[in-house]
């Protein structure tokens, strides 16, 4: 489904990615953890296509498609969807509204009819109880006055209602309490499905208790220097990144 | 990572309007004089004290000097160069039913989505056509009529409503008032005239049309709405003109008069051509708006939404009388390649108890220059006045600006006066969260602007709420890449 490879990247004059080879499978949950500044974000960022992250080198592919040749909004209408570290306020524009357009947005983009008004409401709903969130969140404008809690979950009520293929999640679990984390961790739960490849960057342990990967990746400098299974992520947790840093230098 | 060089590579943007309407036209030669006023009275045969305020008038504008304190900047206007009165008709004096009207007229306003023929019309709206300088029809004057309420031309009201319109014309904004509102004064050539009578509620939205069509003419109207006591009304105007290489000037006046109880609810969509994103052509749209809350308890809004103009001059403001009267104004401002708009409002609270609440929404974008200027004033006897203030100024990319002036003078001690401003820039990060989301870079950019209007979109009717909606979208096509 996807596929990484030798993938470079700077942003700006910096180079970041120095070779990430990464491979997903439709039904995999990789997590992809790593110390500060390792690049884990940058390279979840180059695949969604942001802006001013400049590929150097290597390729990235979704189901064989080249990604990094589309434009971000082209690279959500084959799938892939972004949850934010830091989602971003848009004042003033309701959930509901922002949920319908961009819903719509990628059904034109995919050849199918738009939704009406009704079918919108009605599926955007199924989301936002299948998160667990109130329905309440929907008039609300865009991120505007949430809790950390209510951003992260909020991303999840994006994905829900997108259902994308490749959902790329960049540190869901930074910021929160135990019962934020809880919650935030069972909606990622909750989208795991058969046909859908998640990423999940992450610091810490803690969330994988919750989401049991299939694959645990450690990224250092800009490379995965180590991968493995779920227990991967309790060693790391015991022994830290330091041993992996000296390897790696 | 920015947006500015998508910003700066604009695509053209597209002006819906810019069309001009092949018609045989009663146009008075270039220049001005006291020959001029007086064949411009005598071609509406207008009474004689109309022709001697005019007159004064004109004397008045020749001692006075164009205002520089604005932020605005274009080369001086030659007066002599510009036509002072343009008239689809060859004789203005007498009104022509609709059947008579030249049917390029009629297709003219079909084409802007104003249909005349009231059967057509949009439900609930009752309109004013004004092309050039005269009045083309005015529509639901019959049904109005059984209410009492008077809408027509202001030639008409002249003519028919003398007594009425001597009273109250000028008492808001008087002739010498500045140096465009005497301009207006002793030219002005038609507008609109409404009178609400006692207890009455308007069962329409009133409207007034502008159309501006021949060249290097200019549109001097004037608007006066009465709300007699416990009336309400609700008007909108909106205004369009081609696209043409010269700039245009408009220069217009409104006065309101609210008596006691009264609510006036006044909105505008100002899509005046607003020249080329090199910024040759465009109107110079140069307005004086006023209302007087006269009795107790009386009300006045103004919100407008503009988005011509190559240069947009214009402060509606609320002259609060009336002890617990109200005054709101609501502006979206948005400016787009050259575009420059210096605009605010006045709220002159002179009242016991009188409230006052200014909202004013500016978005630049490409070189766009986008100013508030406000003036709050709380006079000594304006005991327990109150005003709230927010301004909020949102860029697209690095060569536009944003500036608030709020000016605030306070005489009484017991005022409460608040003042919010707030600047922000839809950054690359609003963006490509969008983006991501599936949302093309137009549709990002309308959407975000969307939620930054919204709360003045929502003082508008709702049918001009989503033609406003359009409108932004449209203006700021091509603003990101």
């Amino acid at each position: 489904m996807l596929n990484v490879e030798g993938l470079h990247a700077a942003v700006g004059d910096r180079p970041i990615l120095r070779g990430v080879e990464l491979t997903l499978r439709p039904g995999e949950v990789h997590a992809l953890m790593g110390p500060n500044g390792s690049g884990k974000s940058t390279l979840v960022h180059v695949l969604a296509g942001r802006p001013g992250y400049r590929v150097t080198a290597g390729r990235a592919t979704l189901d064989g498609v080249d990604l990094l040749a589309m434009e971000p909004e082209q690279r959500a209408g084959a799938g892939v969807f972004l949850g934010f570290q830091h989602p971003v306020e848009i004042p003033g524009v309701s959930q509901q509204l922002f949920l319908k357009t961009a819903l719509n947005a990628l059904r034109r983009r995919r050849g199918e009819a738009e939704l009406d008004a009704s079918d919108c409401r009605e599926r955007i709903l199924r989301a936002t109880r299948s998160i667990g969130l109130e329905e309440s969140i929907l008039s609300r404008s865009v991120n505007a006055g949430f809790s950390g809690g209510e951003k992260k979950q909020n991303e999840l009520l994006q994905m829900a209602t997108l259902t994308p293929r490749l959902a790329l999640l960049d540190e869901m679990d930074s910021g929160l309490d135990i019962d934020a984390l809880a919650r935030v961790s069972q909606g990622i739960q909750a989208l795991r499905g058969p046909d859908r490849a998640i990423l999940l960057v992450t610091h810490h342990q803690r969330m994988l208790d919750w989401v049991v990967p299939d694959r645990v990746h450690v990224m250092i400098e800009g490379r995965i220097v180590l991968s493995g299974g779920s227990d991967l992520a309790r060693e790391l947790e015991r022994r830290g990144y330091g041993w992996l840093m000296e390897e790696a230098a | 990572m920015n947006p500015e060089p998508a910003v700066a590579s604009a695509l053209s943007r597209s002006y819906k309007h810019g069309f001009v309407t092949a018609i045989q036209a009663d146009t008075l030669p270039e220049g001005l004089d006291e020959g001029v006023i007086r064949r411009i009275s005598d071609k509406k045969g207008e009474p004689e004290w109309m022709l001697v305020w005019r007159l004064a008038a004109y004397r008045h504008w020749l001692g006075m000097t164009e205002p520089r304190w604005s932020s605005v900047r274009y080369p001086a206007i030659d007066y002599q160069a510009i036509s002072y009165y343009s008239s689809p008709f060859a004789d203005a004096r007498t009104p022509v039913s609709l059947a008579e009207v030249d049917p390029k007229l009629l297709a003219t306003y079909e084409k802007l989505g104003i249909p005349l023929d009231e059967r057509l019309s949009l439900a609930g709206v009752a309109v004013d056509a004004v092309f050039d300088s005269v009045s083309v029809a005015t529509t639901h004057q019959k049904m109005l009529a059984q209410k009492g309420i008077i809408f027509c031309s202001m030639s008409e009201a002249v003519r028919e409503h003398g007594e009425l319109v001597r009273h109250h014309l000028g008492t808001v904004v008087p002739s010498g008032d500045n140096f465009f509102a005497a301009l207006n004064a002793a030219v002005f050539s038609d507008g609109t005239f409404c009178y609400i009578p006692p207890g009455v509620r308007c069962p329409m939205e009133l409207s007034t049309y502008f159309r501006i069509n021949a060249a290097r003419t200019g549109q001097f109207e004037r608007t006066l709405i009465i709300a007699d006591r416990d009336s309400y009304v609700s008007y909108l105007e909106g205004c369009t003109a081609p696209m043409r290489d010269n700039h245009q000037l408009h220069a217009a006046v409104v006065e309101l008069v609210a008596l006691e109880g009264a609510e006036i609810q006044y909105a505008t969509v100002q899509n005046w051509y607003p020249g080329d994103e090199e910024g040759r052509g465009g109107i110079y749209n140069f307005v004086t708006k006023r209302g007087v809350c006269r009795g107790a308890r009386s009300r006045i809004s103004w919100t407008q939404v503009e988005t011509g103009s190559a240069i947009t001059w214009k402060y509606p403001s609320v002259i609060l009388l009336g002890e617990g009267s109200e005054g709101r104004f609501n502006s979206v401002a948005v400016t787009h390649h050259h575009q420059q708009a210096d605009t605010g409002t006045k709220m002159i609270h002179l009242g016991a108890n009188t409230r006052s609440s200014i909202l004013s929404k500016g978005i630049s974008a490409g070189h766009g220059h986008n100013a508030y200027r406000g003036l709050v004033k709380i006079n000594a006897a304006a005991d327990h006045a109150r005003n709230h203030s927010r301004c909020d100024s949102l860029l697209l990319g690095g060569s536009c600006s944003a500036h608030t002036y709020p000016y605030i003078e306070v005489k009484n001690a017991s005022a409460r006066v608040e003042h919010e401003a707030t600047t922000s820039r839809i950054g690359e990060d609003q963006l490509f969260y969008a983006r991501q989301r599936g949302l093309l870079a137009e549709e990002a950019v309308a959407l975000i602007v969307h939620g930054f209007c919204a709360e003045v979109l929502r003082e508008l009717p709702m049918e001009f709420a989503v033609e406003a909606r359009k409108l932004l979208a449209v203006t700021l096509e091509g603003s990101v890449g």
